[in-house]
């Protein structure tokens, strides 16, 4: 049992964290990037191309750099502490992971090879309005006339869909099916782009007779595999909200120190600091969830990830509105404003937690089995 | 990083697990996992059973009867112990005052205490706190004036747990009154059947008599049962209570609590508020787990990881929070807490009262949770 990174991990943290620090150590970098076109930096999500970050999850015979869970999570996670709008979790996490599961040998090496090299951005569409965090395709139903696909239906939110190139769309297969997973070219779909609450881009997609290429065997159910790359998904999310909400913690430490009211600093009232250390207590136990989640992966076992996804899907949901909304308090007024790190990153964290499963939607899931177990057990 | 245990590690908690489950008597770990309450007999017997395999004071200097374990393979030890049900050893003697001793103590006082202290044939009462003197420690009063080869102490401890069983008294003493208050401390060793020591019982709000009033009235001490150094006091304290707040968060007794409710109360499982609570501790639990074994993994040199904050503060919250979910599911059956043992209502939901109200304490002792948020605030947070 080891919960700390090996030297090759603290390098690849370190790599990342410099070459973001370069990016958007200043806040206002991140503004600038949200508010153009496509919604994040082209240039930067060239260079982690190069680094091999892109590749990070994929096999190298896909293009890919073959790396494992924590390492992804690592990347996640210091995307996370300058709340980088590339659409990392979106379109590589999530996307390229429905490719990397189901896709042919061909189509894997094809479209996550171009992902991996930054030629190509991916985004998942797997949601239909006013469905809640389920993986049947409700939205989006696949049609075939010989052997040429086509899609109808709606899908949103698609998160990163404004700025994708290619779609990779889940769908209701004809005769209840099951649910396919497709791929369609941005180009060929009627796309309406909006910000989300944290100002990353998401779209409103709606497909009408749209030619698509089912990814894999034509027609066969995939929906096990769209559920455990959703939980995939889930954990990398998690990771990136830690990152996140460690600098919300510390940010909101620096500023009760040099903050000044009533002619003394701020860490000079009981009341403010006693709430700062619940923030760390929360902070402490979200980062060990999200450690055991990332290494549950590991074990391959798609129940145990389901579980594990739920499981720190519920905790950092949690642990995330209490942090983020003290980082707010405690900084007062500046917290509120949209040019302040620490008020985006709480509705960074918000998009997040309801993207990816929100705490009463993994609670649920949770309660519902709360008797198939004596014992919750670590390991 | 790394989920599984090693092969080593994984065979040690097999081990441990066998050995709790077969060698300590059913009758006491029912205690226990019942929630009733333990007799003197049952935990000096227990601590005998664990002494006689090694398994009593694992964490002492090997020469005294410890292991040189590993912090994990301590912490997968005290888990499964309280997994089983098995009564810890008694944290006066393994965790205080032994290690205090085997750290601070001339040789002759080693031999003299140690081995009995291990195996529970001395029991030790902790005089700490006065009624002046709780989370400020440093104000106590109680002195020890020297007179010939002896010290006099006169004063008053309070809060001493189980004191009406204690054979011996480990006190902090003022030994010189001129000094700042940190600097004038000193401990000593008092034989309870010594003159002019009187122990009184304090009831709590949950009916039982767990605590004492420890009154010293001109008890004469031998000069050879102070420890460590005159006026040293303070570090030993200071040493005393660092070991303390290692395990301090009862994760594997409260998931064992959890458990055993769920089991007992099972009806009340249909109700997804229930389920929904259930599930929530559960998760909280898991979390402080794994938070516990961070810290183990982090741990250097015996020092207490500053994140041990966390997990007292945490660990006696959700052991409180489990509590207070019994007593909910017994509902009006709680009410019989005072009743006989011929009372209609079931006897876990009795106790779930009691229970819950005793429990109120954890996030007062062992430095409260206040004293806790003090410390991340500016030890960890630098605030």
């Amino acid at each position: 049992m080891d919960f700390t990174y090996d030297d090759e991990q603290l390098a690849l943290r370190d790599a990342v964290r410099g070459l973001l620090a370069t990016a958007y150590a200043d806040h206002e970098a991140r503004r600038r990037a949200v508010a153009e076109d496509p919604g994040f930096d082209r240039a930067l999500w060239g260079r982690l191309a190069e680094m091999g970050v892109l590749g990070l999850p994929f096999s190298e015979d896909d293009g890919g750099v073959g790396a494992g869970p924590v390492e992804i999570g690592v990347v996640c996670r210091e995307l996370g502490r300058v709340l980088a709008p590339e659409p990392y979790l979106s379109g590589v996490v999530h996307a390229g992971g429905l490719v990397a599961a189901v896709g042919s040998p061909e189509q894997k090496a094809d479209l996550l090879g171009r992902l991996s090299a930054g030629e190509l951005v991916l985004a998942a569409a797997d949601a239909s309005p006013g469905a809640r965090w389920t993986s049947r395709a409700d939205g989006v139903r696949a049609t075939v006339s010989g052997d040429v696909w086509t899609l109808d239906g709606v899908a949103d939110p698609v998160m990163g869909g404004e700025g994708a190139d290619v779609l990779v769309v889940t769908a209701a297969l004809p005769d209840d099916g099951g649910t396919g997973v497709f791929i369609v070219d941005a180009g060929a779909v009627t796309r309406t782009g909006y910000a989300a609450a944290d100002l990353t881009r998401a779209a409103s997609i709606t497909f009408d007779g749209s030619a698509a290429t089912p990814l894999g065997e034509p027609g066969r159910d995939l929906s096990p595999s769209v559920a455990t790359i959703s939980d995939l998904t889930r954990i990398m999310g998690a990771n990136q909200a830690l990152g996140v909400m460690q600098s919300q913690v510390r940010a909101t430490t620096d500023y009760l120190r040099s903050r000044r009211q009533f002619g003394v600093t701020l860490n000079t009232f009981q009341a403010l600091t006693f709430r700062a250390a619940d923030m760390y207590v929360s902070l402490e136990l979200a980062h060990s969830m999200v450690d055991w989640a990332t290494m549950t992966i590991a074990g391959g076992d798609p129940d145990a990830v389901a579980v594990a996804a739920d499981r720190v899907g519920l905790h950092v949901s949690r642990a995330a509105r209490h942090i983020g909304q003290e980082a707010i308090q405690l900084h007062g007024g500046i917290g509120m404003t949209a040019e302040y790190a620490v008020g985006v990153g709480t509705a960074h964290l918000t998009v997040l937690e309801q993207w990816l499963g929100n705490h009463t939607h993994h609670l649920s899931r949770l309660a519902g089995r709360v008797d198939d177990h004596e014992l919750v057990e670590a390991v | 990083m790394q989920l599984e245990l090693s092969p080593t590690d994984a065979e040690f908690r097999d081990r441990m697990r066998e050995f709790f489950t077969t060698k300590v008597p059913q009758e006491i770990r029912d205690t226990v996992l019942e929630g009733r309450h333990l007799t003197r007999d049952q935990i000096v017997e227990t601590q005998q059973v664990l002494n006689a395999e090694g398994l009593a004071v694992p964490h002492w200097p090997v020469e005294w009867g410890g292991q040189d374990w590993t912090d994990l393979q301590r912490h997968l030890w005290h888990e499964e112990m309280q997994r089983a049900g098995v009564p810890i050893p008694l944290a006066f003697n393994a965790s205080m005052i032994g290690p205090v001793i085997a750290h601070f103590g001339t040789e002759e006082q080693k031999q003299r205490f140690l081995p009995p202290t291990a195996n529970l044939d001395i029991w030790w009462s902790q005089g700490f706190s006065e009624p002046d003197a709780g989370s400020d420690l440093a104000s106590l009063r109680t002195t020890a004036v020297r007179d010939g080869d002896d010290w006099v102490v006169n004063g008053q401890k309070t809060w001493t747990t189980l004191g009406q069983f204690g054979d011996w008294i480990f006190t902090l003493v003022r030994t010189d009154p001129e000094v700042k208050k940190q600097a004038g401390i000193s401990m000593l060793l008092i034989d309870m059947t010594t003159p002019g020591v009187e122990v009184r019982p304090i009831e709590l709000i949950d009916g039982g008599h767990e605590v004492n009033e420890v009154w010293f009235t001109d008890v004469r001490v031998p000069g050879d049962l102070l420890v460590g150094d005159l006026n040293g006091g303070w570090t030993i304290a200071k040493f005393l209570l660092g070991n303390e707040r290692v395990g301090v968060a009862p994760v594997g007794a409260t998931k064992r609590a959890l458990a055993t409710l769920k089991a007992t109360a099972a009806d009340q499982l249909r109700d997804p508020l229930v389920r929904a609570r259930v599930a929530d501790l559960e998760n909280e639990l898991l979390a402080l787990e794994l938070t516990a074994l961070r810290v183990v993994a982090h741990s250097a040199g015996g020092e207490p990881h500053p994140a041990s904050s966390v997990l007292k503060l945490r660990g006696t919250e959700l052991q409180q929070a489990v509590s207070e979910l019994a007593l909910d599911l017994a509902g009006p059956a709680s009410l019989a807490a005072r009743a006989g043992e011929d009372s209609p209502q079931e006897g876990w939901a009795r106790r779930t009262a009691p229970t819950y109200l005793n429990l109120r304490k954890a996030s007062i002792y062992g430095g409260s949770n206040e004293i806790q948020r003090q410390i991340i605030s500016r030890t960890i947070l630098g605030l």
